[in-house]
């Protein structure tokens, strides 16, 4: 049976008037890798310092395996952080940066080198121990930060956009090996990240967090196929929302057309937005589909064109292999599994 | 190499006042003047080495030493405090620190005899709760209080600018990997600090080791340091020789101590002047 090792109950933080955080209840199991993902200024950071320590909730419990640790001091919590400017010390060469945590507890020198040894080679830093934390690249110093964390054995690794600062094909590569060693070590991963295909690709878990709320919580197949609301299907992926009304259950109106479609249990006539992902939408000829347009513009992105297209009351944004010219006159087809019915929530858009 | 000549302005100014005048010190500590002619001597030198002068110059280092490590154990609370306070009030204090500065150094310590002195205004409170006169002024503690009155914020300026410029994620990092208060201190904050204290301690220690003004006003001529001695052959017994050998003497102990600062600091990952 799986545990909950973190669990937040009705946390919300107020600086000053402003509302950071309003009412989160969210509860981590052992050994997941759950992402925190949203938007700057949505939460997710406070969030994380909250679990870490370095902030008190206004209101609501933090309950870790259990037991309440609202008041613990950050030094006397079993989680260890992995900083968004990795916050290594500049007086320290790596070794005495990763022994750090080791040297406080007060084990004795010889198991201290043999762990930071193992560690270190964990992260592909084997003979680095006397560098100096300057003379390393972006990616060594990453690594570092990791190994830092990782060498005290965390029940809960935090780690504050840790890649933000490397560049495209580093932050791949440490994707993989982030995942790798959650998986090998068996630690709890909370991550927190503005990137959506980051927090698609690692996690176990992901949360979508905007201004201060949990937007949707699941696994990251189900926020993607299964968005809650317009502001998740837009902030995971590109998305076409549009504007429609549910005539009856399995039909929607939209775009001046009637749909078929496979959500139900809505009120008749009721007011809906529509989700349809650009990859979702297939460009056919002109006669094939009731739902005509122009296409506007094309971009080659590489593995697909992005073609914007007209319609006479919406722009569709589609994603295809296949080209279509500026100009050409088409038939668009959506399919009634790639046709998202969400419910119109005030505070989005 | 085209725009050499913009640098002429300063090496006329250097060669002027800085590099002649102490071409003109050297020479007048290593030659003396008689019946026929000018004479190179060490005897300025040797006359130094006499222990009437080489107490003078112990005194010095010793009182320089005390007001710095004063300063030290002062400025450094106080730099902390400034730097880590809430940010209105931080501004107010360091100007608050920084305005005694503005007014006239001999002011500042004039106004100390008249706290100081025998009829001063510590006396005359202490006679009212009926307490006896204490000897305050012409003591050395009144010159150390002098030193530090006059070079603390010389301690904590520098002190305080470093300390505010340590990134508070690192503080927070020592935290999160099992450092308490105490220990975040010794192992993050105090390190990191070492080049403020540096230079701290150099800013403090150079002006009180050559002083003359405070230990002629506080001290009362009974604390002759080294700044009053080259003071008095230049402008009482008009002996500009061996004034200028004791400038040269104390020149090598500035030197050398600044020597020792900044081998320890480059240790520490820095540079100075050797």
């Amino acid at each position: 049976m799986q545990q909950n090792i973190i669990h937040l109950v009705d946390i919300s933080k107020d600086y000053n008037g402003t509302e950071a955080l309003k009412n989160i209840n969210l509860y981590i199991r052992k050994n997941e890798f759950v992402t925190l993902l949203g938007p700057s200024g949505c939460g997710k950071t406070t969030t994380l310092r909250i679990i870490g320590g370095f902030e008190e909730p206004t209101s609501g419990d933090l309950l870790f395996n259990g037991v309440k640790i609202n008041d613990l001091p950050p030094y006397k919590r079993r989680v260890n952080t992995v900083f968004q400017k990795y916050a290594l010390f500049p007086h320290l060469n790596v070794f005495e940066n990763v022994a750090f945590g080791l040297k406080i507890k007060k084990i004795d020198k010889k198991s201290i080198a043999k762990k930071v040894r193992t560690i270190l080679s964990m992260v592909n830093l084997a003979g680095y121990e006397q560098r100096e934390i300057g003379s390393l690249s972006g990616g060594q110093q990453q690594r570092v930060a990791i190994a830092r964390a990782l060498v005290n054995e965390p029940e809960v690794l935090l780690l504050d956009e840790p890649l933000g600062a490397l560049d495209l094909k580093l932050r791949q590569e440490m994707q993989i090996e982030l995942k790798n060693m959650q998986q090998r070590l068996g630690i709890t991963f909370v991550y927190v990240t503005h990137d959506q295909e980051e927090a698609l690709s690692m996690s176990d878990t992901v949360v979508v967090m905007k201004e201060g709320t949990i937007q949707q919580i699941g696994t990251p197949i189900d926020i993607y196929n299964e968005p809650k609301n317009a502001f998740v299907a837009d902030f995971i992926g590109e998305s076409n929302i549009i504007d429609g009304v549910m005539l009856r259950d399995y039909l929607v109106e939209f775009a001046g057309l009637q749909f078929n479609c496979v959500d139900h249990g809505f009120a008749e006539k009721e007011p809906v937005d529509v989700v349809v992902r650009p990859e979702d939408i297939q460009v056919v000829a002109e006669e094939e589909s009731a739902l005509k347009g122009e296409v506007k513009t094309v971009t080659f992105k590489g593995v697909h064109y992005e073609m914007l297209v007209d319609s006479t009351t919406f722009r569709w944004k589609i994603h295809s292999t296949v080209m279509a010219p500026v100009g050409a006159k088409v038939g668009l087809k959506i399919l009634p599994d790639a046709i998202h019915i969400m419910k119109k929530v005030a505070t989005t858009k | 190499m085209k725009k050499n000549w913009l640098s002429y302005p300063y090496l006329v100014w250097v060669l002027l006042f800085i590099f002649l005048p102490l071409l003109l010190v050297l020479f007048y500590s290593v030659t003396t003047r008689t019946e026929d002619g000018i004479r190179f001597t060490f005897e300025h030198f040797q006359r130094f080495m006499e222990p009437i002068y080489l107490r003078v110059l112990l005194r010095s280092v010793k009182l320089a030493l005390i007001s710095t490590v004063i300063c030290l154990l002062l400025g450094y609370p106080m730099a902390m405090i400034l730097a880590g306070n809430g940010f209105k009030r931080k501004q107010i204090m360091v100007f608050l620190f920084v305005v005694p500065m503005w007014m006239n150094f001999l002011l500042r310590t004039y106004a100390w005899m008249t706290l100081l002195e025998r009829k001063g205004l510590l006396n005359t409170f202490l006679s009212w709760l009926g307490l006896a006169p204490l000897n305050l002024l012409y003591t050395e503690e009144a010159v150390v209080l002098g030193m530090v009155y006059n070079f603390l914020p010389f301690m904590v300026l520098p002190i305080y600018s470093v300390l505010s410029k340590i990134d508070k994620s690192l503080i927070e990092a020592a935290e999160d990997l099992g450092a308490d208060g105490v220990t975040v201190f010794r192992k993050v904050i105090f390190p990191l600090s070492l080049p403020g204290v540096l230079s701290g301690i150099t800013m403090v220690f150079m002006p009180a080791v050559t002083t003359f003004v405070i230990s002629r006003l506080l001290g009362g001529g009974q604390f002759t340091l080294i700044g009053n001695l080259i003071e008095q052959q230049f402008l009482l017994v008009g002996d500009w020789n061996f004034g200028s050998a004791i400038s040269m003497v104390m020149m090598l102990v500035i030197l050398l101590s600044i020597g020792v600062m900044s081998k320890y600091e480059k240790e520490n990952e820095g540079s100075g002047l050797f």
